[in-house]
């Protein structure tokens, strides 16, 4: 089904990610993370996860709390240490996380390639650097490039402000960051949204990220009208 | 393609102590031209934005996916949705622009940034930048956008103290700290003195509180003048 569909709980919309899938986890610090669905992961029980995002996790919630109840394999990010990030530092510490620290634009750019069709390409970023080491490398007029491969998704988690029933979602300022990325590189994508609207109520050249590349939208809103009602 | 240097000579200021931070952070300002595209890295590099008069024209950019960024938010101008890079809230200012993460790391290894000014643990004379790793075995790597800003700005400034706590200077002849990027940087501003940096070795522009003389006893780089 290729059609983006409107769940109606946090568990339908994790529902189906299997032991050792590929997660993409949006957002930018607390910035669009998308901490119901990943409350939500934690519940459904999928192990042996690799996480893609770009920090691993902050205090003891959303990605934090994911990585404390030990479902993390391996963590691809671009900045894990962070003044507050002593969840991940504990497990990565005691050899219980397998680390792949990539440069914060290479991270997205391999998404973007991954979404995009493109088998791999060449990136002026870390010549000359410990982590471009191992990797093929090329002298494109006069420059050097290191050649670096996509980054797949089983699935994609990520945060948005609005959705329409076709799946097209709009963003709010910087919370923004990776989920537009994400929502291409992923098999299967799934936003949390804080509204729906109705049909032709976003102005299609706002659209930012089309309904093509999503598959399911948890919409906050009516979940906590459902609490309200309940 | 560098920003030309204003003086015509080295100036050696010796009627005063080293820069302050403040100081510093005015003194790389002073030299970032109007109406350029920044991006200030986290940390004291932050402070520069101070001194950015609101009649310069210059627009920050964070590389979170924003141009256009104001000064640090105030109490209910607080807005989780809107933070710089070193996920501190910011205000936005009127003419700024949103945009996802491949689409900001594009504009900056692009080259369409004209400076970027960062912190760091060593430069080298020929611009050779150590700023994300100390390469101590217990320290757990984080590159952040370190590694992209050093690459792809048209001019990456350098702001840093010249000497660490031990006294050892950071301006080496060739860095010992893992490296961030390889020939990026064209400045370092420092406490004791502004330096040209690249494949011609380290030029000193103005010093502070430092003689020449003194400058060339304490660092291991053979230093030219203007």
């Amino acid at each position: 089904m290729s059609r983006a569909h409107i769940v109606t709980s946090p568990a339908e919309a994790v529902a189906g990610i299997e032991d050792g899938s590929t997660v993409l986890v949006g957002g930018f610090g607390m910035a669009g993370m998308p901490v119901t669905l990943i409350d939500a992961l934690i519940e459904q029980g999928a192990s042996d996860l690799t996480i893609v995002s770009n920090n691993a996790g902050n205090g003891d919630t959303g990605l934090a709390a994911l990585l404390a109840a030990g479902r993390v394999r391996k963590v691809i990010c671009s900045f894990p240490r962070q003044h507050d990030s002593y969840v991940f530092d504990g497990l990565y510490r005691s050899g219980k996380l397998e680390l792949e620290v990539v440069p914060q634009g290479n991270l997205a750019e391999r998404m973007r390639a991954a979404g995009a069709g493109i088998g791999a390409f060449y990136c002026p970023t870390g010549v000359g650097t410990p982590l471009a080491e191992g990797k093929e490398q090329r002298t494109i007029d006069g420059r050097d490039y290191v050649l670096e491969y996509p980054i797949r998704g089983d699935y994609a988690l990520i945060g948005a402000q609005t959705a329409d029933p076709m799946g097209n979602l709009v963003y709010r300022k910087t919370a923004r960051n990776f989920g537009p990325v994400m929502a291409t590189a992923a098999r299967t994508t799934i936003a949390e949204v804080r509204e729906t609207v109705g049909l032709g109520e976003i102005d299609p050249e706002a659209v930012v990220t089309p309904g093509i590349y999503v598959d399911r939208i948890l919409d906050l809103s009516a979940l906590a009208s459902q609490e309200v009602a309940s | 393609m560098s920003i030309a240097v204003a003086a015509t000579q080295t100036i050696e200021h010796l009627d005063r102590g080293p820069l302050s931070k403040d100081e510093l952070a005015a003194l790389v300002a002073r030299d970032i031209p109007q109406g350029s595209y920044v991006n200030l890295g986290i940390g004291q590099p932050t402070m520069v934005a101070d001194h950015l008069g609101a009649d310069s024209g210059i627009v920050l950019h964070t590389e979170n996916g924003m141009l256009g960024m104001g000064r640090a938010a105030r109490d209910e101008e607080v807005d989780p949705d809107l933070t710089n890079a070193g996920k501190i809230p910011v205000t936005e200012l009127p003419g700024a622009a949103y945009f996802h993460h491949a689409d900001s790391f594009a504009m900056m290894r692009g080259g369409h940034l004209d400076v970027c000014v960062l912190g760091a643990f060593q430069v080298s004379a020929a611009g050779d930048l150590a700023n994300w790793h100390t390469g101590a075995p217990d320290a757990i790597p984080a590159v952040g956008g370190a590694m992209d800003l050093a690459i792809g700005a048209k001019d990456v400034f350098v702001m840093m103290t010249l000497f660490a706590k031990d006294g050892s200077p950071k301006l080496v002849p060739r860095c010992t700290y893992p490296l961030t990027g390889v020939d990026c940087v064209s400045r370092v501003y420092t406490d004791r003195a502004l330096f040209l940096v690249g494949t011609e070795g380290a030029t000193v522009v103005e010093t502070f509180g430092m003689s020449m003389e003194e400058l060339d006893e304490r660092l291991d780089i053979e230093l030219h003048t203007l």
